[in-house]
């Protein structure tokens, strides 16, 4: 076990875990954003430098600090590391320096982009990136294509996290798609037309961080705030089966995996629980599912209207009614 | 006269052949250290000698070898960093090319010292005709017993391979060129962990460059003690410079480290001045990789002592007044060079390199090829200066492997000494038509100390 | 057309593949892609890829992305005789681009296009490790260094009239 100290609080983990992961035991804000690495996939991490961290001390044996700034993701906490994230200026300058970068070939995309509302790249953008871009020159572009009949590739929106390459070769037997060239050039590609059809392909779908694999069956049909998402599951004697139906009334408009709260897939599912099923009657409906990233799909509250909290906001409406000052913080706000 | 190591024999007809090369003193490094030494031993002068990474890093190369995992069961290789492709860099070239049985006899040492049973050197595709070369120099010392089963019987066993590379300056850092040599894209990987403890394979490796293998040669064979003797403080031994740009007579020169730089440039035993009468106006004194200094800041530091060619006098001053010994690929410029156009050139050769893995050089090195091409021909902003000493700022440190810290270098060290050189560009789009606008009218400043 | 090595070719490639451990022949897939690009007209097709592919035991995808890597694997066809010539930083500083414009007037292509008969191809590359006898140029294997106008001319002229034409394996180097 060791003790590693993140933005001033202390967790113990496990011997071999990564920064990353002993932030995400903690929670809320010290989790540094995570774009290229999955837990799941092997290999995963490292590349997006968007999880940098600053430690300030590297183990209780060993305090040195160390030189440059690491990769949250990739690197194992040792016992009596000390780490920043959001507490030093540093971290905040690279984490923007990263965000502009990732921004600079990436086109303005979002109003007609399936992945908005739900993207990691919006989301961090959003955060730490700047409002206006300084890039003046000419973006590099790509055709779109088609991988396979089910997935769209719009490789002028890819940020190169390697997800989908991961996928195909540890989920599934067959990879026919890669990474082709070199530098800024890179793109992911069949090179020659080869059709992805191998049974788990269509999870590169879920595991995109962008909008640059999509699913061709939900193309343009709904804006994914709009929609409600269902838990629900059915038999499978491929895959768990344990999927969100994005609903708008009885019809359903997409199916997809459960992702957790960091984005991440934990079960699989197969193409055929994604594609070949939609019908209500197809389904076990659980119930209506709980997005916990604070994203604008979240602002969709649906799922239950909290009495405790309807309560207070009555409560704070009839206050100002009266002529009184309100009650700061708003309590009723989401923290 | 300086003494030479490695190129004594340089003129020596016929020293690329085996047998001329053992007549003159070849392959007695080898003897003593399997008949005399152990592996122990040999790393031991390898430490004494101060022998510092001849690739670019300066990493001591006796420290790097006793990093090496001995407790692992997997088999241990030493690899030959080979892949020469830093812009003004061409020692090992030279050296592969005159005398390919230094470094065949260097590997053999090493690879003694280290416990390895194969070995491999890993050239640059475009040095095909080098490779071949290399390849018929292993099967002359096979053919001598120095390579293959039981060498001189001992009982030791050595397996040696070149590995040709397919053109990406990438596969220089060592962990792509690892990745490279397992037959996949030159991504480098992250470290921790070293290729000490999982390199080649996931077993222990040790990469280190041609000079530093071949430099082990005269450390057997003198003593780590004697090899210490020459240079100056921690830059121990001779170093190959490859001299280029505008000199007289541009070449390798095996130097002794702490000669001074005034000298180097100047003395007709070496670069024999400025070509064409000219001035000097800039050096980039270790491959393109390191901050360009203007003429008074390479002849003297800052603080007005004379500079010397060695890891410490040139790193003097930081980044601010000083640069790095780097691969020792020595560039000289005289006045009429547009400092623009040759970082211009910089730029695009490391945005055609960069791999592409990480979104800091990825991307950044585009962005600053564009900019720098922009302000060249005239069409940039006051504004665009500043921007790349940003972005510049901002892919330092944050990238995977050296390469964004080798391309950030060059755009912040030419801005912060010939600033007034991109500011005429800008204010002057008409004058800076002409590619050769420098050779027509060389350029003044007010601010750059007095040109030699 | 089926693609298959000669039988010279093939014993080199057993011989290539015995250099690495047991199943990590991948690491051979570098030395032969340079083999089956000099012996199938000097680039690479998907079907020569695919070749590749299945004497070593990997995916096609695999020897794709290596191939468009590095910048030596001609991925469209070339001519008979690839010119490179150097242009970073210090083949620049002695005249690299005078030898560009000079090779681009006389041959009557711009950089990066195959002449009309199909015989020479015009590239620029970064730095060849040459730079002290700058400018210089590479075919195939070969270097040719210390170049003026007129000894890129006498290389030319030579060129033209040679058979053999020069591959990374094959040198067919001139005098001049």
């Amino acid at each position: 076990m060791a003790k590693v100290t993140i933005d001033g609080i202390e967790v113990e983990v496990a011997d071999g875990t990564t920064i990353l992961n002993a932030a995400r035991q903690i929670g809320g804000n010290v989790v540094p954003p995570a774009m290229c690495y999955y837990t799941s996939l092997k290999d995963s991490g490292g590349k997006c430098r968007v999880c940098l961290v600053k430690v300030t001390q590297g183990s209780a044996k060993d305090p040195r600090p160390m030189p440059k700034l690491v990769a949250s993701c990739r690197t194992n906490v040792m016992d009596g590391m000390v780490v920043q994230n959001l507490t030093s200026p540093e971290v905040l300058e690279a984490r923007k320096g990263v965000v502009e970068f990732l921004l600079l070939n990436h086109p303005l995309d979002c109003p007609i982009c399936d992945q908005a509302g739900e993207c990691d790249l919006q989301n961090l953008a959003y955060e730490h990136g700047a409002a206006k871009t300084r890039y003046e020159e000419e973006r590099r572009t790509f055709e779109k294509i088609d991988i396979g009949d089910k997935i769209k590739l719009h490789m002028t929106r890819c940020i190169l996290c390697y997800r989908c390459t991961y996928v195909a070769d540890q989920l599934t037997d067959n990879r026919v798609h890669g990474i082709l060239n070199r530098g800024d050039a890179s793109e992911i590609s069949t090179y020659i037309e080869k059709a992805v059809d191998n049974d788990f392909s269509g999870n590169m779908i879920d595991v995109c961080p962008v909008g640059a694999l999509t699913d061709k069956t939900f193309r343009f049909k709904s804006r994914v705030w709009f929609t409600k998402p269902v838990d629900a599951h059915r038999d499978c004697p491929k895959c768990s089966g344990k999927v969100v139906l994005w609903t708008k009334g009885e019809e359903i408009l997409r199916v997809s995996a459960r992702k957790d709260q960091y984005g991440e897939v934990k079960e699989f599912i197969c193409n055929e629980c994604r594609y070949d099923h939609k019908e209500m009657k197809d389904w076990t409906v659980e119930g209506p599912r709980h997005i916990d990233r604070h994203s604008v799909i979240s602002q969709n509250h649906y799922e239950k209207i909290d009495l405790l909290k309807l309560k207070k906001e009555v409560e704070r409406q009839l206050e100002f009614q009266r002529g009184n000052p309100l009650p700061e913080p708003n309590p009723t706000l989401n923290p | 006269m300086a003494r030479k190591l490695l190129l004594e024999h340089e003129n020596i007809p016929g020293i690329a052949t085996f047998d001329v090369y053992r007549k003159n003193g070849g392959y007695a490094s080898v003897e003593k250290a399997i008949k005399t030494m152990t592996p122990d031993e040999v790393t031991e002068e390898v430490k004494k000698s101060g022998l510092r990474g001849r690739g670019g890093a300066g990493f001591p190369a006796g420290m790097k070898w006793s990093f090496l995992d001995r407790k692992s069961t997997k088999p241990r290789y030493l690899v030959c960093n080979a892949d020469e492709s830093e812009p003004g860099t061409f020692k090992d070239r030279y050296l592969m090319e005159k005398i390919p049985h230094l470094l065949i006899e260097g590997m053999i040492t090493s690879s003694y010292a280290l416990g390895a049973n194969t070995s491999y050197i890993y050239v640059r595709g475009e040095y095909m005709y080098v490779i071949r070369i290399l390849e018929k120099a292993i099967e002359e010392a096979y053919a001598a017993g120095f390579l293959g089963n039981n060498i001189l019987g001992s009982g030791y066993s050595l397996d040696m391979y070149v590995q040709p590379g397919g053109g990406a300056y990438i596969c220089g850092e060592e962990t792509a060129l690892l990745e490279s040599l397992e037959g996949k894209r030159g991504n480098p990987r992250l470290k921790p962990p070293f290729p000490a403890i999982a390199g080649l394979y996931a077993s222990p490796t040790v990469v280190n460059n041609v000079e530093t293998i071949a430099a082990v040669v005269p450390i057997v064979n003198n003593g780590g003690e004697e090899y210490a003797k020459i240079g100056i403080g921690k830059s121990t031994g001779t170093k190959l410079i490859s001299a280029g740009g505008h000199i007289n007579n541009p070449g390798v020169y095996e130097i002794e480290l702490g000669l001074p730089v005034e000298e180097f440039i100047y003395s007709k035993e070496y670069c024999g001045g400025i070509w064409k009468g000219r001035k000097l106006k800039a050096v980039v004194a270790g491959g393109s990789s390191v901050p360009i200094l203007p003429a008074g800041l390479i002849l003297k530091t800052a603080k007005g002592e004379p500079r010397l060619m060695s890891y410490e006098s040139l790193s003097e001053g930081g980044f601010v007044t000083g640069t790095m010994l780097g691969s020792g690929g020595f560039i000289v410029l005289d006045e009429t060079a547009c400092i623009v156009h040759h970082l211009y050139t910089f730029a695009r050769f490391y945005h055609h390199e960069s791999c592409g893995q990480c979104s800091p050089c990825r991307e950044g090195t585009g962005w600053m090829e564009k900019v720098i091409h922009r302000i060249e021909h005239g069409h940039g902003h006051m504004r665009d200066i500043d921007l790349l000493v940003d972005v510049a700022k901002k892919i330092e440190g944050n990238t995977i492997c050296p390469l964004g810290d080798a391309a950030a270098w060059p755009v912040a060290s030419a801005i912060r000494h010939f600033r007034e050189e991109f500011e005429y560009h800008i204010k002057y789009p008409e004058k800076v038509k002409n590619p050769k606008h420098f050779e027509i009218e060389p350029f003044v400043s007010e601010r750059v100390a007095a040109l030699v | 057309m089926e693609v298959k090595f000669s039988d010279e070719t093939l014993a080199l490639v057993n011989k290539i593949i015995k250099r690495y451990p047991e199943g990590k022949q991948k690491s051979a897939l570098l030395p032969l892609l340079h083999l089956a690009q000099a012996e199938f007209d000097g680039w690479l097709s998907p079907a020569v890829m695919d070749y590749v592919a299945s004497i070593l035991h990997i995916k096609p995808i695999e020897v794709y992305e290596v191939a468009s890597f590095y910048t030596m694997y001609n991925m469209k066809p070339v001519g008979k005789c690839l010119i490179e010539v150097c242009r970073t930083g210090p083949c620049m500083l002695r005249g690299a681009e005078d030898i560009v414009a000079h090779i681009e007037n006389r041959l009557g292509i711009k950089e990066g296009e195959t002449t009309a008969d199909g015989l020479f191809t015009l590239k620029t590359t970064e730095c060849l490790g040459s730079c002290g006898t700058a400018p210089m140029l590479q075919c195939g294997a070969d270097y040719y260094e210390n170049l003026t106008n007129e000894k890129v001319d006498t290389l030319l002229d030579k060129l033209a009239v040679v058979k053999e034409h020069s591959t990374y394996m094959r040198s067919n180097r001139q005098e001049i």
